[in-house]
């Protein structure tokens, strides 16, 4: 049991280092279809530069082998851990932790994590609390998937909560998510995900804001209410006129995901997390005797 | 709108004046890699920059990069920042070193539009996250002052054929920002009503 362990422990450090810098390089199928659809459907002349540049970019990043952006986030993993799976989560954390490090030095990637008061770095993409895990566990199941949803600074800065009051209802959710995309303008590299969480609390819904900005492009939540919502706030914030980088054009938002959770009869939360265009995200399946399967569509 | 190509550093204000918000332009020559805290130092701390920024093109950049044996550097991943958190180093750069030309993402506030127009600045906008190409259009970084602000140094790179830049603020109070955001409040208020 424990040399099995030992060696999974190294199995999903192995699994992180080539993650990180696989989600960096080689973009989702979903996001290169949505970015060549919003080329063709952009009609302003900035706009059109701007969508023109990213596809090249993109196809540059390919033949070069190259980052397709270079802010290379922090790390940010979500675990969904089997019940069976026979590596404890403190030595999961140990072994992304790890592999984070390694991807850094080894490639090399630029070291992003500084203390948030000194400003220091400190060191190799990780930290105190760094790198974040977010865990889900499964029941009755032996594996564990690894996702790895690296995101930029520019657009994570371009967050947004507001406790809407129950009064406010769905009206005052929908305000809130359009004044803060023509708010965001150009800042956070449009055109992006717009991730939406609602319901639960402060903090939760937040974390279901950035949970729905990693789901494929397009896809939509299986509550009817919640699609409905997704497909009218999709249509509308592309009638901002923001455009490509903030220039001005059709194209504002590639799509709007939302997830949410049940609240408080008091509460209404709702919480905007922007996924920019250069939406990287790459998962890693491990088996219980350590074989890996690498997908980036999932 | 109209296409330019302009090599920096400039001697003739004439070539910032002929570039209008929107036009497209590519650069050529050499530009200044700055950023927060590089900025943060000189302004803030009062520390004169080892560079000479006359004339001078500076991108918002923290290069991903390559220590070479011989002290160098080598590009790795060269892309842009967010200008926006930048905003109030546009005066004093202008007045105090003379910069000409700023390049970022995102764009600048209507605050920069002032200084701009009365020190003969313009604001290019350059797609962010599209850094596998700005990498390519790098020949070389020629020189890195203040290293141990690591990715936030003084950068000097030659450049060749960099872009396609926007002009997104004109040196005669022209902004595209400005009236992308008017038009959108405008926009607002009307789908507001629909809902």
């Amino acid at each position: 049991m424990n040399v099995v362990a030992t060696d999974l422990r190294q199995t999903v450090e192995d699994a992180a280092a080539h993650l990180y810098v696989w989600a960096l390089k080689d973009i989702p199928q979903d996001l290169r279809d949505a970015l060549v659809d919003a080329q063709q459907r952009e009609t302003s002349v900035p706009g059109r530069r701007v969508l023109d540049t990213i596809v090249k970019n993109v196809q540059v990043a390919d033949d070069r082998q190259n980052l397709v952006c270079q802010d290379t986030g922090i790390a940010v993993y979500t675990c969904r851990v089997g019940e069976h799976f026979p590596l404890h989560p403190a030595r999961i954390y140990e072994a992304l932790k790890a592999g984070t490090e390694r991807a850094t030095l080894e490639h090399p990637l630029r070291s992003n994590a500084v203390h948030t008061i000194t400003r220091e770095n400190t060191g190799p993409n990780t930290g105190y609390r760094l790198p974040i895990v977010h865990w889900e566990f499964v029941d009755d199941w032996d594996g564990l998937d690894v996702k790895c949803v690296p995101k930029g600074s520019g657009s994570e800065n371009m967050s947004f909560l507001k406790m809407c009051v129950p009064a406010d209802g769905v009206k005052g959710i929908k305000q809130f998510v359009l004044e803060s995309i023509v708010g965001a303008g150009g800042k956070p590299c449009p055109p992006g995900i717009v991730g939406v969480g609602i319901g639960g609390s402060a903090d939760y819904a937040m974390y279901l804001a950035k949970e729905a900005i990693a789901r494929p492009i397009g896809t939509r939540n299986p509550d009817p209410h919640v699609a409905r919502l997704e497909e009218e706030l999709f249509g509308l914030l592309n009638e901002t006129g923001i455009g490509p980088m903030g220039l001005g054009g059709d194209v504002t938002v590639l799509n709007c995901h939302i997830e949410h959770a049940d609240t408080h009869m008091t509460l209404n939360p709702v919480a905007v997390n922007y996924q920019c265009w250069a939406a990287r995200r790459a998962t890693a399946h491990v088996s219980a005797n350590g074989d890996v399967d690498f997908d980036r569509e999932a | 709108m109209a296409k330019h190509e302009v090599t920096f550093p400039i001697t003739d204000e004439a070539e910032i004046l002929k570039l209008r918000a929107g036009d497209e332009v590519v650069v050529q020559g050499h530009i200044i890699g700055i950023r927060d805290r590089t900025q943060i130092r000189i302004f803030d701390e009062g520390q004169t920059p080892p560079m000479d920024l006359t004339g001078a093109f500076l991108l918002h950049t923290a290069p991903g990069v390559r220590k070479r044996e011989d002290g160098g550097y080598d590009p790795v991943c060269i892309g842009t920042t967010t200008s926006a958190r930048m905003v109030r180093f546009t005066e004093p750069l202008g007045a105090q070193y003379g910069v000409r030309a700023i390049c970022g993402k995102g764009g600048f506030p209507d605050e920069a539009i002032e200084p701009m127009q009365r020190l003969g600045m313009v604001y290019f906008a350059i797609v962010g996250g599209a850094a596998a190409l700005e990498t390519t259009q790098i020949e070389e970084i020629e020189e890195v002052a203040w290293e141990e602000l690591m990715p936030e140094c003084l950068w000097r790179f030659r450049v060749k054929d960099f872009g396609p830049l926007t002009v997104g603020i004109d040196a005669h109070g022209g902004s595209l920002y400005h009236d992308v955001q008017a038009a959108a409040h405008k926009k607002l208020e009307e789908l507001y009503a629909r809902l």
